[in-house]
């Protein structure tokens, strides 16, 4: 083939790439046609890879082979972790994402550098990406340390955080500016990218594990960011148009999380939730209504309309299938029972449809917030499961709450509420709950997956409990 | 001619920016989490660019660098699509009469 002809085939099979990837979101609107959408994407990908492999450069494909080898190795066994762990496995490849347009990027540097083919566009482009791409790569390396627990999930805080933080990113963007007007001082580059790989811890230790969500989406955004600044660094458009569709998408995201959290970006980043709860937990102690779960089933035995709330609690006590079997013995009995679904319920983004979905409950039973809230004082019963400052009436009205003004489920205006409870410790963001003290409410105490196994035993009647 | 190809590449983010508000406004939040998977799965088209860095063995350097950003994207590629088709074959709805 001619130099022309390639060049056709290639952008040919880019355009290709770009609708394909379009398609491929468009299908994932909707759970009918989701599964097309992931033959589109794999479809788009390899014909973006095919159309690259003929690029003239490329001489050589044994090291090639090694990173295709070493990628599927690690790459199959991160898609086969437990649902639970999903969040994680999606900050480590924001991780892998952010590693690879820094990579490129040094590298780059370092071949136009050798050649004397820096500009003033390619150094500037480059530095973007770096920066973005080294900071993503240690800030969700960070993220997803503190989802799996192996980094204290408490914000980590010391004085002068944001102005100390702040300091090292505009050092890195100002000998980034200055590679721009000279592009030989080389030196400065290993500073602006080991800036970047520091602002990107000191970016995630302020933050809380209950922020996770948003910071997850943030990530999201800022490796789908450094993916458009590779493309503006090699001149590849659909590496533009991928990496726009990437961003675009953990923008919105992140915005989502932060409405259901009623915080505002800056405070997500620099406010370090959790320090103000401290106060806030001082508060005088009332006493709740502790119940066994044989009471739990003959009040749900009564109902006619029962919400189940699900909060990450029940996942982590792997309670998802017993509260699937719970939903089948109360539909036998014509109960209707919905689930009501937080936006921020798990530890990213729709993670608890992911979860309910996996214990064989119908997506058509799981209920977002706005829709189900009209609903609640029509519910004769609700059964909160493992949910906790989602449902917590301080925040319509306690202006002293941390999470004052944050958008909750309204299960205090069910006829009764039933919250399973492992004990009366403060949540994840170690609030106190009023809701457990309510005068509709009662609690059972004890492990989520017991307690709604003992209370389906006794909606069966069979071996009672013991 | 180097400065007409940054405006159309300026040209082409701003369009796929908002062709990606659109599509993306539309996804149900049922699916969120998929969704980012899938995204991310996507961006990983970020192997062309180290593919080139990897083949063309210019310096040891470089094809090192390559060689782990091949690694890593297609780690994000194999990792990303499976695990999305994976969490959609358990999205079901009710079996009719049940």
């Amino acid at each position: 083939m001619t130099p022309e002809q390639i060049y056709n085939v290639t952008q040919g099979s880019y355009l290709a790439a770009a609708a394909l990837f379009i398609f491929s979101l468009r299908w994932l609107s909707r759970p009918e046609t989701a599964r097309r959408g992931v033959l589109a994407g794999v479809l788009g990908m390899v014909a973006a890879i095919v159309g690259t492999l003929v690029h003239p450069d490329i001489a050589h494909y044994e090291w090639i082979a090694v990173g295709v080898v070493v990628g599927t190795v690690i790459g199959v066994p991160l898609s086969r972790v437990a649902l639970t762990a999903v969040p994680q496995r999606t900050a480590l490849s924001h991780a892998f994402g952010g590693l690879a347009a820094g990579l490129v990027g040094t590298a780059k540097y370092a071949l136009w550098l050798a050649d004397g083919e820096l500009t003033a566009f390619r150094m500037g482009a480059i530095a973007v990406e770096i920066i973005l791409g080294f900071l993503t790569f240690t800030g969700s390396l960070m993220a997803a340390g503190k989802l799996q627990e192996v980094i204290p999930t408490r914000p980590i805080t010391y004085r002068n955080q944001n102005f100390i933080n702040l300091t090292l990113l505009a050092i890195a963007v100002g000998a980034g500016l200055w590679l721009v007007i000279d592009p030989l001082r080389w030196e400065l580059f290993p500073v602006i990218v080991g800036l970047s790989l520091l602002f990107g811890v000191l970016l995630i230790i302020p933050i809380g594990g209950a922020d996770m969500p948003t910071v997850i989406s943030l990530l999201n955004s800022y490796a789908g960011l450094s993916a458009v600044a590779m493309g503006f660094v090699l001149e590849n458009k659909v590496l533009i148009i991928a990496g726009a569709l990437d961003g675009s998408s953990g923008f919105i995201l992140s915005v989502i999380m932060c409405r259901a959290m009623n915080r505002s970006f800056t405070n997500v980043l620099f406010g370090a939730f959790g320090q103000v709860q401290a106060a806030a937990a001082a508060g005088e102690q009332k006493a709740v209504k502790s119940a066994t779960p044989q009471d739990a089933a003959d009040l749900l035995e009564t109902a006619s309309q029962v919400v189940i709330v699900p909060g990450y609690g029940m996942a982590v006590a792997q309670a998802q299938h017993r509260v699937h079997e719970l939903r089948d013995q109360l539909a036998k009995r014509g109960i209707g029972v919905k689930f009501a679904i937080h936006p921020v319920a798990g530890r990213m983004p729709g993670h608890m449809n992911v979860l309910l979905a996996e214990a064989e409950i119908p997506y058509d039973e799981l209920v977002e917030m706005d829709d189900i809230n009209p609903d609640f004082p029509q519910t004769d019963v609700v059964l909160v499961v493992g949910a906790n400052d989602v449902v917590n009436p301080a925040a319509r009205h306690d202006k002293s709450s941390p999470i004052y003004g944050m958008p909750i489920l309204d299960v205090d205006k069910a006829k009764s509420v039933i919250a399973i409870k492992r004990s009366m410790n403060p949540g994840f963001a170690g609030i106190d709950n009023e809701l457990y003290t309510a005068d509709n409410t009662v609690m059972v105490f004890g492990d989520a997956k017991a307690v709604i196994g003992d209370v389906v035993k006794a909606l069966t009647g069979g071996s009672g409990i013991h | 001619m180097a400065g007409l190809d940054l405006w159309a590449m300026a040209f082409v983010f701003m369009l796929a920016t908002f062709i990606g508000f659109d599509v993306i406004r539309n996804v149900s939040r049922l699916l969120h989490t998929p969704l980012m998977s899938l995204t991310n799965a996507i961006s990983a088209i970020a192997v062309v660019g180290s593919l080139i860095i990897a083949g063309e063995e210019k310096s040891t350097f470089s094809t090192a660098l390559g060689t782990v950003a091949v690694a890593a994207s297609v780690t994000n590629i194999v990792s990303g699509f499976l695990i999305t088709d994976r969490m959609l074959r358990m999205f079901k709805r009710r079996e009719p009469g049940k």
